[in-house]
């Protein structure tokens, strides 16, 4: 009788455990890059990188978005943080190749400093998916209005496979400007449904925290 | 239980006297009187003055039918609220055991009452059928009471001039597009006020719902459907798009604001808008009523791509021959 006691008090301790492990690992968010102006007033650069396939556990095989650290480290998140009310200026450096959109209607730009960004340092406001390279992702801030197309590599070009990528594999450099509004979470994703293999597009790395969508914390 | 009881003895009569007490007081006559007065009091009480201010609005016809709708249910609830709330505050007062006094349950007062069984059966189906017949008839005037009729609307208006707008749902957002102003397609859902809208609701990916709250529309956001709903603005203001129906991660942040705006702004803005987006409006597929996309991931063109780089086996919806979408 003692053994059949022990026995279930070990099952239900390990089940117990397990629960809670679970529970903590979804509860868990990505670590945040925190950056803030030099001087009031002053803009804050922001450096994204987009890659089609992270290359680590524990998806590997996940497209994904990275955040350059003030201190130039590449982290694997898609939370940062930026002073309320002040110019951020943006680089994605984008690694992957593209698509036509299912809708080209996320093929222009909103929500910049006059609603234009440039590529490769050329200014544009639409990019045609149907055409040329098509798009990779986009980087978009729905509550605000913002909206990017990331110009895609071509597909068949020796594409950068883990990241984090460098300017020698073929790259696309999207920049843009916004101003950050006060305080609070901004939700930011890709619309372009680019989780492969899962249904539509929108799973996986689409619907996972630090891969393709995440948060621009405004702080005070 | 009393101590008599718990210990075998018989439980304590009703007596005599009691009884003839209890039907001396005509509890029922009381009991309806309170009600009824309360109900008088109450019912006009709500409907004209919080009536008014209840949900959704009257932002259009179909809101301020939708507000009617739920004002007389309230005015058929408080009453029935009423009775229950006042029968168990008498009974409460009335019968509550008192101490030293007889146990209360005993006696033929204990035993069910038929008339009032009855009286309750019928009152119920009574009340529950006619909110029946005047739900159902609430649901197809005006129109479809702003829900999505489906492909073939029974019940359409009467107006001549309706302005068609097209709802495209995908994860995770609504789009709008406007096919009478060379239909660009946009964030925004700016309506004029004074005018019937069509409002054609379809979806790119899976099922959504369009939900404009204070215009009393929602309408499911189906693939390869479109879902007409209906709805005649007749005020001014702004009002808030939710997708009704969980969706994905990013269910609970689908939603943007709306604005009936008035003719001319809305024209002025209508035109502002075909201007600066026509070189984005010229890469859409022709305005369709639904959108044939994959299931292929990044490829899910929003046209029949005639592409097939990850498999032939996830195709969604129509066969995908070559055609503008």
């Amino acid at each position: 009788m003692a053994w059949k006691v022990t026995v279930t008090a070990v099952l239900f301790a390990i089940c117990a455990a397990a629960a809670v492990i679970l529970i903590v690992s979804l509860l868990g968010t990505p670590p945040v890059v925190s950056y803030s102006s030099s001087a009031p007033g002053q803009s804050v650069n922001v450096t994204l990188q987009s890659v089609g396939s992270y290359g680590s556990p524990p998806h590997p095989t996940w497209v994904s978005y990275l955040v350059r650290s003030p201190q130039g480290q590449w982290v694997h998140t898609t939370v940062f943080q930026v002073p309320e009310h002040t110019r951020i200026n943006f680089t994605i450096y984008n690694y992957d190749s593209g698509s036509p959109l299912r809708n080209q209607q996320i093929g222009q730009v909103t929500g910049t400093y006059g609603n234009v960004a440039t590529l490769n340092g050329k200014p544009f406001r639409v990019v045609n998916s149907n055409a040329g390279n098509g798009v990779a992702h986009t980087f978009s801030i729905p509550s605000l209005g913002v909206s990017v197309p990331l110009y895609a590599n071509n597909g068949n070009a020796n594409l950068c496979a883990a990241a984090p990528c460098t300017l020698k594999s073929p790259v696309q450099v999207i920049r843009f400007s916004i101003t950050s509004p006060g305080p609070g979470d901004y939700r930011w994703q890709c619309f372009v449904p680019c989780g492969l293999g899962f249904l539509f597009g929108n799973g996986g790395p689409m619907s996972t925290l630090g891969y393709m969508g995440g948060f621009m914390k405004v702080v005070a | 239980m009393s101590e008599t009881q718990a210990a075998g003895a018989a439980p304590t009569p009703v007596t005599t006297e009691s009884t003839a007490a209890l039907d001396q007081t005509n509890h029922w006559w009381r009991l309806i009187a309170v009600w009824v007065v309360l109900s008088a009091i109450a019912d006009p009480l709500f409907y004209y003055l919080a009536g008014p201010h209840m949900p959704p609005g009257t932002m259009t016809d179909v809101a301020e039918g939708a507000q009617f709708d739920f004002n007389v249910l309230m005015v058929c609830a408080i009453p029935v609220i009423l009775a229950v709330w006042i029968y168990l505050l008498y009974a409460l007062i009335t019968w509550r055991a008192s101490r030293g006094g007889p146990e209360p349950v005993a006696g033929p007062e204990a035993r069910g009452h038929l008339g009032v069984q009855v009286g309750w059966i019928v009152f119920s189906t009574v009340l529950v059928m006619f909110l029946f017949g005047f739900g159902t008839y609430e649901l197809v005037q005006p129109e479809g009471a702003g829900g999505g009729e489906g492909a073939s609307p029974i019940w359409t208006p009467a107006s001549k001039t309706i302005l068609p707008i097209q709802v495209i749902g995908q994860q995770w957002k609504f789009t709008y597009r406007y096919p009478t102003f060379g239909g660009f397609e946009t964030d925004e859902l700016v309506v004029p006020s004074d005018t019937t809208i069509q409002f054609n609701v379809t979806s790119l990916d899976v099922i959504h719902s369009f939900w404009a709250y204070q215009l009393g529309v929602k309408a499911d956001a189906n693939p390869d459907y479109n879902n007409v709903a209906y709805a005649t603005t007749q005020q001014l203001g702004s009002f808030i798009v939710r997708c009704a129906e969980l969706c994905g991660l990013w269910h609970g942040a689908m939603y943007n604001s709306g604005a009936v705006v008035t003719k001319q702004q809305f024209d002025s803005w209508a035109r502002l808008t075909e201007f600066r987006l026509r070189k984005n409006t010229a890469l859409l597929p022709p305005y369709r009523l639904t959108y044939t996309p994959d299931a292929n991931g990044a490829d899910g063109s929003y046209y029949p791509d005639n592409v097939d780089p990850y498999s032939k086996t996830e195709q969604y919806g129509a066969p995908q021959n070559n055609g503008a979408g």
